[in-house]
């Protein structure tokens, strides 16, 4: 298939810069630690990042035009932590000069790994009923509750943590938003079995664990608006496989060319299209002369097809459809895609589908993919927050009545708790 | 590849077209041509020629038309298609004169295209039978050499806007091979029957050959691949009509569930509704960007033109029906009455969906196209 060429003058010229650069300071025999921060302190590696802060200030465009580059240079791309990519970003909007000093160096240069304490088992969707508790005396604040879905936990330095701090107030006005260092005893932090037998993710108990009263973002009450930052920019999130940041990874102190390859590794494997790779196990079995097979593994192919289409150019160009709408839709099509590539692909191996391991090339990489299916629909927001969005704010339709915005939190019933307690 | 967003003429083209058919072809328009046999204004027909020049818009100049590209014609047919427009433009710009562009016949070209771009003829192509087939393979229709020419005896069936057409290309078989002719609708020997259709805005013939005199196109055997070239670029310029109408239709259903209102609230704040409309919005714009896509590879002959004609043609007739049926279980009663235009969208993506191939049958081509 031909690739369309759409590029911006600005994606243009930010790949020719960068690229430049690369060319003259990539270095493989350099350590990941020394080569991050020559990179850090050229501007490249956070392009987006204002220029008092290790960027360039250049847009979310510019910088995919950066990333093309160090694919293109083959150089080992900056560290991307959830700290990297979410967490300086808040802290450029709501930090702190002390707090932004403080943090966004070891970030830029990789030093630190960091986490997201957002999800709790009884706040999926609606995250701003987090019950998790800090809790502030003289000696700073006192975190106790549960977090869930933290991903990289085990190797965070750091998490940024939503709690609530007054719970007589309507629950989007009780919320603080702090910065919590996760090696400490009263975080533990145990791995979350997922279907696919894969632990991706995490669950983090609290037990009166410690932050510094000089650690919370914005005011006691504010963190929601912080909270709020880190999902907007959660959903253009984009980066290259590199290695991992932060001191427990311990990755820091190798060659940086080992990395490079390490990376470009990862990001070949689980690079096949789910069409492609159903159609051909189908054909290794024999069964693409079945009519009605066929007609299932054409629609597969067509939706894959379509959904790239989509990607590179719906919406675009139509003002009234907003980017982050067509975020939106592009996971939304995600989802369908997931669904059809295990449904079909599930049919295609027959009675081997059955096993644990298919004895076929691709077999199991089939499996793999249709156990872990649910999560394209529910990670990120659900299909249904998807489309409440999408019918909001793309196409204007009003508001479900709401009963929870008014109210003191205490009086709300959360999760799946039988009344408030 | 050139770029898939539009340019500020080709907006300009798009709001032009928009204006002229709110104006000169509104729905309540389009109801009274319906009713009619042809289907067709004829003042609407001469000013879209004369004025905007949209017959000819992507007939090169040196045939008399303005030498655009298939994008800006899929442009024109993405608001035919949202006006629900009745006329003959995809059977006279689209079908016959792409069978005319892709033969090698540059006398045909010289003499037939001029009056086509101008709208002056109406022309169509019948190419399917009683039988109902898509495959022009199938065809039946006898072309015999006569001395100085042909004469076809046989039929054709499901001919688009062939009771109207003042010019009719014919796809007949020789001794050589599948070949295509012309044939003036005064032909002694032809009888065209006018068939009352589903979707009344879609004008469909019969036409009986009886030793009727025919001018061969190109030369005998060179239509299979005539064909394949105008399939291909018919179904995505039906697609492309088919994105305009899924585009109306939608909005109607999106608009209305803003006002109606029941149990004290505006139907689209009912998660029922709004979770369905924003499904159908990804149908729409994904389908949105597969005809922009397959209109530049048009545009371009590219090689994959085949492949992306199928998955075209098969997207959009699922995503216009789909959409059609939901805006009239949207609009609820209302919409199921013939006062409401939701109807008539209705019966034209089903008629748009059956039109040269449905969904199946173009996924079954998309497997066999990309060696499945």
């Amino acid at each position: 298939m031909p690739q369309p060429e759409d590029r911006s003058d600005a994606y243009l010229a930010a790949r020719e810069a960068a690229l430049g650069w690369l060319t003259v300071n990539w270095d493989p025999q350099l350590s990941v630690r020394a080569w991050w921060a020559r990179l850090a302190d050229s501007g490249w590696g956070f392009p987006t990042w204002p220029e008092d802060w290790f960027g360039r200030g250049l847009s979310a465009d510019a910088a995919a035009g950066v990333r093309s580059a160090f694919l293109e240079a083959g150089a080992l791309p900056p560290p991307a932590s959830l700290g990297q990519q979410l967490g300086a970003p808040m802290l450029l909007l709501h930090g702190n000069a002390e707090q932004k000093a403080r943090f966004l160096p070891p970030l830029a240069r990789g030093e630190e790994s960091w986490c997201q304490f957002f999800s709790e088992p009884g706040s999926g969707s609606d995250l701003a009923s987090a019950q998790t508790r800090a809790v502030l005396s003289e000696a700073g604040w006192t975190v106790d509750g549960q977090k869930v879905w933290t991903s990289g936990a085990q190797w965070a330095d750091r998490g940024m943590l939503l709690a609530r701090t007054n719970r007589d107030v309507p629950k989007h006005q009780g919320l603080s938003f702090f910065v919590i260092d996760v090696g400490q005893p009263g975080i533990d932090v145990r791995p979350l079995h997922q279907m696919n037998g894969e632990h991706g993710f995490n669950e983090v108990f609290f037990t009166g664990a410690h932050i510094d009263d000089d650690r919370i973002i914005g005011e006691a009450g504010d963190g929601w608006s912080a909270a709020v930052t880190v999902l907007m920019y959660e959903r253009f999130m984009a980066s290259l496989p590199t290695a991992m940041p932060g001191r427990k990874a311990g990755q820091l102190d190798e060659p940086a060319g080992a990395a490079v390859q390490r990376a470009a590794q990862a990001r070949s494997s689980g690079r096949t299209g789910v069409s492609e790779l159903v159609i051909d196990v189908a054909a290794r079995l024999g069964e693409s002369g079945d009519p009605v097979l066929r007609q299932r593994l054409a629609a597969l192919w067509a939706t894959e097809t379509i959904n790239g289409y989509l990607a590179r150019g719906g919406l675009s160009d139509r003002e009234s459809r907003r980017p982050s709408a067509h975020g939106s839709l592009t996971k939304l099509a995600r989802s369908e895609l997931v669904r059809a590539g295990r449904d079909t692909g599930l049919s295609v191996l027959g009675a081997q589908g059955l096993l644990q391991d298919p004895a076929v090339p691709g077999g199991s990489e089939i499996r793999h993919r249709a156990l872990s299916s649910p999560g394209a629909s529910i990670a990120g927001g659900t299909d249904e927050i998807q489309r409440g969005i999408v019918g909001e704010r793309v196409l204007g339709l009003p508001k479900e009545p709401r009963t929870d915005r008014d109210v003191p939190f205490r009086d709300l019933t959360i999760g799946t708790q039988r009344q408030a307690p | 590849m050139t770029t898939l967003g539009a340019t500020a003429e080709q907006e300009e083209l798009r709001d032009s077209v928009r204006r002229f058919l709110a104006d000169r072809a509104p729905l309540t328009r389009v109801r009274e041509l319906m009713e009619t046999e042809d289907g067709t204004d004829k003042g609407v027909w001469e000013q879209a020629g004369s004025q905007l020049g949209l017959q000819g818009i992507a007939i090169p100049e040196e045939y008399g038309g303005a030498g655009f590209t298939f994008a800006e014609q899929a442009i024109v047919l993405e608001e035919l298609g949202a006006a629900l427009y009745g006329g003959p433009f995809l059977a006279s710009a689209v079908l016959a004169a792409t069978a005319l562009l892709a033969s090698s016949d540059e006398a045909a070209r010289r003499d037939l295209l001029p009056a086509i771009a101008s709208g002056e003829t109406i022309a169509t192509l019948a190419f399917t039978e009683d039988n109902g087939s898509w495959d022009p393979s199938t065809t039946r229709l006898f072309a015999a050499k006569t001395g100085d020419g042909w004469r076809l005896d046989g039929h054709k069936s499901f001919v688009l806007d062939g009771g109207s057409a003042g010019l009719i290309l014919v796809l007949g078989v020789a001794d050589g091979g599948l070949s295509l002719f012309a044939v003036g609708a005064g032909s002694a020997g032809l009888t065209r029957t006018v068939l009352p259709t589903l979707d009344q805005t879609r004008k469909l013939a019969r036409l009986e050959f009886d030793g009727v005199t025919a001018r061969l196109i190109g030369s005998v055997g060179d239509a299979a691949a005539i064909m394949d070239r105008v399939l291909d670029t018919a179904a995505i310029a039906l697609a492309a009509e088919q994105l305009g109408g899924a585009q109306r239709a939608f909005d109607m259903a999106v608009e209305y569930s803003k006002v109606r209102h029941q149990f004290g609230r505006p139907i689209g704040s009912f998660q029922a509704l709004k979770h369905r409309m924003a499904d159908m919005l990804l149908e729409v714009e994904s389908l949105r960007s597969a005809v922009n896509y397959a209109a530049a590879a048009v545009a371009e002959g590219a090689e994959e033109v085949p492949i992306i004609a199928s998955l075209v043609k098969a997207y959009a007739s699922e995503t216009f029906f789909h959409v059609a049926a939901e805006n009239i279980q949207i609009h609820g009663g209302i919409g199921f009455t013939w006062e409401h235009d939701a109807h008539l969208y209705f019966k034209r993506a089903k008629s748009s969906e059956l039109f040269l191939g449905d969904a199946t049958y173009h996924r079954e081509r998309l497997a066999s196209r990309i060696e499945l």
